[in-house]
């Protein structure tokens, strides 16, 4: 299972890079949804299948689908692309590429100076975590309703074509 | 169940998190900014969920959840605000959208 | 009746709130009746007061009145009180009397003038500040007076204010005055100081105790005294706004300019005469000054040709009497002379200003000219003026004042005969100068027709200036002539008598015919040099060292000149090169700084969000080092 893990982060981590740094959008959006499924697969070997299946139904699936949408409606040509690979210039990189790495560099420092311990392996189901969900974090749970019914409301009247 | 390194997928959440920043300042597509801040919402997730495997207990996917919940909202309301930039005829360029400017 | 007297000030000032709060919407006979009305019930609420303090002297001849606590911080507790005395008493009487006569001319002669109600608004804030001065009980409030007076002066000076000459000249006398003025406030301080009382009996009282005669203290607050005296008296070095005070109305010059505004340097050192005392040397530099301004007046008066003028410069001259007399100790006789001096010269004013309005306005003696036939109420009473002026013996309230007063500076110690000498020299002149325009604008051919006619508001205050200025010296006459004291009498528990010789010496006799030979003598020849034989002065002013001299003299010795190149230039100078602020300097930098770091911060804040999210990372970055490496 570990070559799972990895073969999954690989994948993961490549098709993050091109999602960064395609041109095309909608090349970029199918890149981010290999992307996602890859870290499906990761949270299932960690042992966390619910997590997984969420990631692949809400981030995969609704969250996609709106962004597919989205640049459906938006209607972007060649034109585009071509205006995209303009804006992407290597000297573009230099700064965000060297914050980047600075902030890998630095969290990896950091994890290896914690570091310490092996990880349990242990499922943690669905059951488990809507027990603790709706337990302790019912709090939370309003709280995150009340924010999608926010998110809701305001791109509905974004959304309208003479609102403003 | 496999017998990784505990660090092993922090690794991978940093890498992805650093990868979507680097998205998000390289990138002038308002949509693909979008799309890096995803990543680097979906890199966080990935800490928590490893972060609660180490101990084994469900607070880590909740607030893996709590993320995805976030991350939804966030998504509609910067898409609709992204068509209505769209329908005003405007580019989906980030550094032309400075109305902000002091 | 005494407490009566808060009325006194009151009326005048109710008077002014009328007007100045009606801006100008009342008929004119109403301000007149108003602005004449309140100074008229002002003289009879003082005659009452003076009545009741004659009948019945208060305890110590002084009635206290406290109206109201002024201020009160910690010791410093001033009121507005006010403290008649014999010598508030006499400055009261002719304060309100005079005024009130000038008001009264005032009336008619202003009556044509479209700032008929501006006019006496003023004039009656003046009045109020004017008896405020004279009957203040502490120096503050007599200092408050003081600057409403000198307020009142700049007004007035300044009343037409559409030529900017008038201006310049209120502007001149406000800002020399202030010289004075913050002489008199840093006495007033300095007094406080060393004393712990504005109170100015309080104030004698412990003068006398705390410093010896001579003491340095009580040179430094007689002089500092003496400074706000020398401004608004008009005394050398502070005379050269007076001159130019003319360019205001003619009752103006009356009131203010003669009669009683410019007399508040005397009576300031009259009423602090303990300090005075406790000062020689300064209480002779008083008796010095007044004698060199009195000969460099009076020189002055010779040569102008503006009859305004002449009769500012006389102003100058016998106020210089006044000092002289306060100088060597003779303080009744100072305030004698005040007294007939506001009668005659007030006189002066107003029948110079009758003469004016009916030709026009004209101010050039030469320009004017046989007028006696055509004006004779304006030339009797001038001429009453002109008599009382130089002194003429007997006849004249002058000459009762001037005797005493060059008496006292005979026999005022070893700098006496010289002092006597400067007043002796300059009363010849007074009554030649005096004569002079008597003889030029009334007799002569004539050069101008009058106009209209006076009406009963001119010549009222006239006839009674004139007899006042005739007769008004009765009440202290000398020994060879009656002998009578009244005056001198009434003042005794306020200033203390003059410390001269015994009455009858042969030198004194001498002394006093010497002096009433002189004015006749005068008076004779301005008769043959200006209207027998004019010819003479006309060679003699023509000859090129007396011209020079006489432009020398009309220009006021130069003194113009003089501060214009020391201090006015200098000081436009030093303005001009601070115009851009040299302190402000430092300032404006600050805000310059401010400004050139809120340009560079607002770079930063430029709209794009990429820019702002990288500098977010780059934070974010900063904070995570800082907590794992420190």
């Amino acid at each position: 299972m570990n070559a799972v893990f990895y073969i999954a982060a690989a994948v993961a981590v490549v098709a993050t890079a091109m999602v960064v740094t395609r041109s095309n959008v909608v090349h970029a959006l199918l890149y981010l949804i290999v992307s996602l499924l890859a870290a499906a697969v990761v949270f299932y070997v960690l042992g966390a299948p619910f997590a997984a299946a969420l990631e692949v139904i809400i981030y995969a699936g609704a969250i996609m689908v709106l962004f597919v949408f989205v640049v459906m409606m938006l209607n972007l040509g060649a034109d585009a692309t071509v205006q995209e690979r303009q804006w992407i210039r290597p000297r573009a990189w230099i700064g965000p590429a060297f914050l980047s790495a600075v902030l890998v560099g630095l969290l990896i420092y950091m994890l290896a100076a914690g570091g310490g311990g092996i990880a349990a392996q242990r499922e943690v189901g669905a059951k488990q975590v809507g027990i603790v969900l709706f337990g302790p974090y019912l709090l939370a749970v309003e709280l995150a309703s009340m924010l999608l019914l926010a998110g809701l409301v305001a791109a509905y009247h974004l959304g309208r074509e003479d609102g403003g | 169940m496999v017998s990784l390194p505990p660090t092993a997928p922090l690794i991978l959440a940093i890498i992805l998190f650093a990868l979507g920043l680097a998205g998000v300042l390289v990138r002038r597509n308002l949509v693909v900014m979008l799309m890096a801040i995803e990543i680097m919402l979906n890199a966080a997730g990935l800490a928590f969920i490893a972060a609660g495997m180490r101990w084994g207990q469900a607070d880590g996917q909740i607030l893996f959840i709590l993320i995805l919940t976030l991350a939804a909202a966030e998504v509609s309301v910067g898409l609709a605000m992204i068509l209505r930039l769209h329908y005003r005829g405007e580019p989906l360029d980030a550094d032309l959208t400075n109305r902000l400017r002091g | 009746m005494l407490w009566l007297l808060w009325l006194v000030p009151a009326l005048p000032l109710a008077g002014f709130a009328i007007l100045f709060l009606t801006a100008g919407r009342l008929k004119k006979p109403a301000v007149a009746a108003i602005g004449v009305g309140s100074t008229g019930l002002s003289v009879v609420f003082a005659f009452i007061v003076t009545g009741a303090f004659l009948a019945a002297p208060p305890a110590g001849h002084a009635y206290h009145e406290v109206l109201w606590r002024w201020i009160a911080i910690g010791h410093f507790t001033p009121n507005v009180a006010l403290r008649l005395d014999p010598l508030s008493l006499i400055m009261m009487l002719v304060v309100t009397f005079v005024g009130f006569l000038i008001h009264l001319y005032s009336a008619e002669f202003m009556e044509a003038d479209e700032g008929y109600s501006r006019y006496f608004a003023w004039l009656n804030l003046f009045m109020a500040a004017m008896l405020v001065l004279v009957l203040a009980a502490n120096l503050l409030l007599l200092y408050a007076g003081w600057e409403g007076v000198g307020l009142c002066s700049y007004l007035l000076i300044g009343f037409w204010y559409r030529d900017p000459a008038n201006g310049r000249a209120a502007r001149k006398a406000f800002i020399v005055t202030r010289i004075g003025d913050t002489a008199f406030i840093l006495g007033i301080i300095y007094l406080f100081l060393s004393l712990g009382t504005l109170d100015i009996a309080a104030l004698m009282d412990r003068a006398r105790q705390a410093w010896p005669v001579g003491s340095g203290m009580a040179d430094l607050a007689a002089a500092l005294l003496l400074g706000g005296a020398l401004g608004k008296s008009a005394q050398l070095p502070l005379q050269t706004w007076l001159p130019d005070a003319m360019a205001g109305p003619t009752p103006v010059s009356a009131l203010i300019h003669a009669a009683t505004m410019v007399t508040a340097g005397v009576y300031l050192i009259a009423r602090t005469h303990v300090l005075f005392m406790l000062a020689p040397p300064v209480q002779l530099a008083v008796a010095a000054v007044g004698a060199a301004t009195l000969l460099l007046a009076a020189f002055s008066a010779l040569n102008q040709h503006d009859l305004k003028r002449i009769i500012a410069y006389s102003t100058i001259s016998q106020i210089g009497y006044m000092f002289l007399a306060l100088g060597v100790g003779a303080w009744t006789a100072a305030i004698f002379h005040f007294m007939t001096h506001a009668f005659f010269k007030s006189l002066l004013f107003l029948a110079a200003g009758a003469v004016m309005m009916r030709i026009g306005d004209e101010h050039d003696i030469f320009r004017m000219g046989g007028l006696w036939r055509r004006l004779p109420v304006a030339f009797l009473t001038f001429l009453a003026g002109a008599v009382s002026l130089s002194a003429l013996p007997i006849i004249s309230a002058g000459f009762y004042s001037k005797d005493i007063i060059l008496l006292a500076a005979w026999q005022s110690g070893p700098s006496g005969p010289g002092l006597w000498a400067a007043g002796f020299v300059a009363a010849f002149l007074t009554a030649l100068y005096i004569f002079r325009a008597v003889f030029i604008v009334f007799f002569g051919p004539m050069h101008t027709t009058p106009t209209s006619r006076y009406g009963w508001r001119i010549v009222v205050p006239l006839s009674i200036l004139s007899v006042l200025a005739l007769v008004g010296g009765l009440v202290e006459t000398p020994a060879w002539l009656g002998g009578i004291a009244a005056f001198s009498n009434l003042l005794a528990p306020a200033l203390p008598a003059y410390r001269g010789m015994a009455a009858g010496s042969a030198a004194q006799a001498t002394v006093m015919a010497v002096d009433a030979f002189i004015a006749v003598f005068g008076v004779t020849i301005a008769y043959f040099a200006f209207l027998r034989r004019p010819a003479l002065v006309t060679r003699l002013v023509t000859a090129p060292a007396a011209r020079a001299l006489s432009r020398f003299w009309l220009a006021g010795w130069g003194f113009d000149w003089l501060y214009d190149r020391v201090l006015v230039r200098p000081f436009v100078g030093l303005a001009r090169l601070n115009r851009g602020d040299v302190i402000d300097a430092f300032y404006s930098g600050v805000a310059f700084a401010n400004c050139a770091a809120n340009k560079l911060l607002s770079e930063t804040v430029n709209g794009r969000l990429r820019w702002y999210s990288a500098w977010l990372a780059a934070g974010s970055l900063a904070a995570i080092a800082i907590m794992m490496f420190a």
